[in-house]
């Protein structure tokens, strides 16, 4: 039996960036706030430092900021005709496990979706004719317009001390930035990261080419920066430890940094960890939830906290499972296209590009950042024509050293062995000379990539896993193979040394290879609750005080990383429960 | 080649010797690259590190040990840019790796049912890393025994070449067991071990991150990244133990 505690205001699941920008706003509007988060409590000052902070193997491969599948994975099928097996190690992607969530490990690319991105289905209509659209892309359009969302964009930008150059500024194009960006109100936070040899090389070749290279926006700060609730980020340290570690500059933007130490300091919020919510408690017939069970995982006590409003917090998979787990919503159904939780799931196309080689040129891949790219537009989205391709959306494209970190980072050129003599001669001959042009694709959602309960697989709780049904599709493979021309030719145009093989998109999707933490979908906004499970609010159609955040409510994957909508996101809920919700509670959008 | 001095099972400190380092490999005629690499300085001090711990282990029997010197000393020969894998400290990481959380199982979703699979599913065995390592040995040993007579560590330089080229192609019959991933994850947990910071008992002296020009720490280059654009950054790699 579950110990009932005191009711509070609102409950968060979850404590990375959403539940902290949600408890952060609901406590400014007067309301009690817990934050519950089923990993441990972290501090930047004690985990994320000097030296520890600079180790590959347990970071990287040892994966310490990462969810421990032991506890709860995914399984997996590539399709409704197989039986699935459960991801017993995390690789595709990397959820993340403790307080401040997957920002505490996260490379810090930080985008906006295009305008057009978030009228997909419509914008196509309207260019190319519904017959453009396959029937089983079921993409779907957002339930707001980039300009409704732009104010909280910015709002997002400035928590993070987002590091860029404006490309669309108001309405105005610059040259320098991003051309094909939606207007901005406002420059970015801080100047662009300093430029790396690697990406002047990638951006004069595509300039000359008649392309529009820019500086990645990264959540990477170019210098240091006091954020939108007064607390100071550092400058970026370009130390090649980024992703998968913690950052002991404090440059890289997560909630640690951004919010939390606001938040602790505020005696309307309560912080919880090593809380796991394991389900909602819903009242169906009055379309409410009334709070969450969870689990103290040092005790393994359960409690049911009671609250006035429930924000899903979590990743995506966490939010998933728990509609599913909790009965809210109907399951999506692939065959009869009934059903809406666990509908359009969607990931990223990568580890997509070329590596090059260059004999004459050093370039210490060891100093940078995920920001230290150029990155070229012209091929994403919908910034170019795409009558007659035969496919919808694109990449960007892009090039620049992150790190070099070297139990990864060792381009050898091809046809050489992975071991032996040779190998080592060629490791050590080409380690500075080398640099990879990327791409990162759309993926836009199809009918069988889907999301359920699996029948078999349980988790610590004993609570059934969730299956995954995904694959890439057609449009998939074609996306890629036509960007990938675009990126051999500027490569040739580069006039490298020599050029490894295109990596290319080919196969069934294999789950070992890291490939990007972009999982979305799942409980997606929409106009129509027989197609979404949340409005354009992301308030729950069947329960009008259960908000869920992030991007499991994306309808389909831009070629972008989403942390940047994500957070804009988050900031446009939270306005609208302070500014409507809370007056008048109740569904905000009738169907 | 044979040598009365030479290890074999029934006579374990002779194993162990040949673990200590390259003297005892050479007198025992096992290792010709060992001599070559006696001839670099760099290398010798490396040995003389190597000889200075014992070869005690926290998991690995003597025959595992011999099993993993002769498998990263073949992938990363001794040669005029490090010294041999073993020597190197790979044997050591590995032992580490394999007694620690992670060798255990650890952040690995373990419940049943299991079931053979496709590639692309990943890791579907009920094994630890540390009881997939022990397994995988003894098939490999039993695979070098019906095609060579012996274990994979008596093997000639050119036979554990062949051996393992054979065991990444999948060519290797080891009945039951799969052959590639076993190599995957052989050749991987070796690689881990030469470039890791040397905090975990390989990469000896840092001489993987010389050989390829990486600093190690504390990786602070807001003030470099301009200057050096184009133009080597060379200095001598520092680890974690030395902020420590």
């Amino acid at each position: 039996m579950a110990t009932r505690l005191k009711e509070v205001d609102a409950v968060m699941v979850g404590m990375g960036w959403t539940g902290s920008i949600l408890a952060r706003e609901l406590t400014k509007a007067g309301l009690t706030v817990v934050g519950l988060e089923r990993g441990e409590d972290l501090t930047p000052r004690e985990n994320f430092a000097l030296p520890a902070v600079r180790d590959e193997l347990r970071y990287s491969y040892r994966l310490e900021l990462i969810q421990d599948p032991a506890l709860e994975t995914v399984t997996f099928r590539h399709r409704p005709s197989e039986s699935a097996l459960p991801m017993r190690r995390f690789g595709s992607f990397l959820p993340g496990n403790s307080v401040g969530g997957a920002a505490n490990h996260w490379g810090g690319q930080h985008w906006r979706y295009l305008p057009s991105d978030h009228l997909t289905r419509s914008h196509i209509v309207e260019r190319y004719g519904a017959k453009a659209i396959p029937d089983d892309m079921t993409i779907q359009d957002w339930a707001m317009t980039y300009d409704e969302l732009e104010p909280h964009y910015d709002k997002f930008d400035k928590l993070c001390g987002v590091s860029g150059k404006a490309g669309n500024l108001r309405g105005q194009k610059i040259e320098g930035g991003n051309v094909f960006e939606g207007p901005r109100s406002n420059e970015y936070p801080t100047p662009p990261l300093i430029m790396c040899e690697s990406g002047l090389m990638f951006a004069k070749v595509a300039k000359e080419l008649g392309y529009h290279p820019f500086p990645q926006p990264a959540s990477n700060a170019s210098r240091a920066y006091t954020n939108s609730e007064g607390l100071t980020l550092g400058g970026c340290q370009y130390c090649g430890f980024c992703e998968r570690n913690g950052c002991e500059a404090n440059a890289k933007a997560g909630p640690h940094v951004c919010v939390l130490p606001v938040l602790r300091a505020d005696p309307k919020f309560t912080l919880r960890a090593r809380a796991w919510v394991s389900r909602l408690s819903y009242d169906k017939a009055a379309k409410k939830v009334t709070g969450v069970v969870f689990t103290d995982t040092r005790t393994g006590e359960e409690y049911e906290q009671p609250a006035g409003l429930v924000v899903l917090s979590a990743y995506v998979f966490g939010n998933i499972s728990l509609l599913l787990n909790s009965g809210i919503g109907e399951p999506y159904d692939p065959v009869t296209q009934k059903g809406v939780v666990g509908r359009n799931y969607c990931y990223q196309l990568s580890r997509l590009g070329v590596t090059l080689f260059f004999e004459d040129k050093v370039f210490n891949p060891f100093m940078g950042s995920p920001g230290t790219q150029m990155v070229m537009d012209d091929f994403d989205g919908d910034n170019f024509d795409h009558g007659g391709l035969g496919f919808l959306g694109g990449c960007k494209i892009q090039l620049g050293h992150a790190d070099g970190r070297p139990i990864s980072y060792r381009p050898v050129p091809p046809g050489t062995p992975r071991w032996g003599s040779t190998w080592k001669k060629a490791t050590a001959k080409w380690y500075q000379h080398a640099a990879r042009i990327t791409l990162s694709g759309s993926n836009y959602a199809s009918r069988y990539n889907y999301i359920d309960l699996d029948p078999t697989y349980k988790d610590q709780l004993g609570r059934p896993l969730l299956r995954m049904t995904y694959n890439f599709v057609e449009n998939d493979y074609k996306v890629a193979d036509y960007c990938m021309e675009v990126a051999l030719k500027i490569a040739r145009a580069m006039n490298p040394t020599m050029m490894g093989p295109p990596g290319l998109r080919r196969g069934d999707y294999n789950t070992v290879p890291y490939q990007s933490t972009h999982n979305t979908g799942g409980t997606i906004i929409g106009h129509d609750p027989k197609t979404s499970v949340v409005n354009r609010y992301l308030q729950a159609w069947d329960a009008d005080n259960l908000f869920i955040m992030g991007a499991s409510t994306f309808p389909q994957q831009p070629a972008y990383n989403p942390t940047g909508p994500v957070g804009a996101l988050a900031y446009w809920s939270a306005d609208a429960i302070v500014t409507k919700y809370l007056k008048s509670p109740g569904p905000l959008v009738h169907a | 080649m044979t040598d009365k001095n030479a290890p074999d099972d029934n006579n374990p400190i002779a194993r162990r010797n040949f673990l200590l380092g390259a003297s005892t490999a050479v007198a025992a005629g096992l290792a010709p690259t060992a001599a070559a690499q006696a001839q670099q300085p760099a290398a010798a001090a490396a040995a003389d590190a190597a000889g200075s711990e014992p070869a005690t282990y926290l998991t690995l029997t003597q025959a595992e040990a011999a099993f993993f010197a002769a498998a990263v000393d073949t992938m990363i020969p001794a040669d005029e840019l490090t010294p041999s894998g073993s020597d190197c400290g790979i044997v050591t990481f590995i032992d580490r790796q394999l007694a620690s959380a992670w060798g255990g199982g650890a952040k690995m979703y373990r419940n049943g049912p299991f079931r053979k699979a496709k590639p692309e599913y990943g890791y579907q065995l009920p094994l630890t890393p540390r009881q997939f390592f022990a397994v995988g040995i003894v098939a490999t040993n039993a695979w070098t025994h019906k095609v060579y007579g012996k274990d994979f560590d008596r093997l000639a330089a050119n036979e554990r070449e062949d051996a393992l080229k054979a065991l990444e192609q999948g060519k290797a019959e080891l009945g039951d067991f799969d052959a590639k991933p076993f190599f995957e994850a052989l050749l991987h947990i070796a690689m881990e071990g030469f470039f890791a910071d040397p905090i975990y008992g390989g990469n000896r002296n840092k001489v993987a991150w010389k050989m390829v020009g990486f600093p190690g720490l504390p990786a602070v280059y807001s003030h470099l990244i301009e200057q050096y654009r184009n133009k080597r950054y060379v200095v001598e790699p520092q680890s974690i133990a030395d902020f420590s």
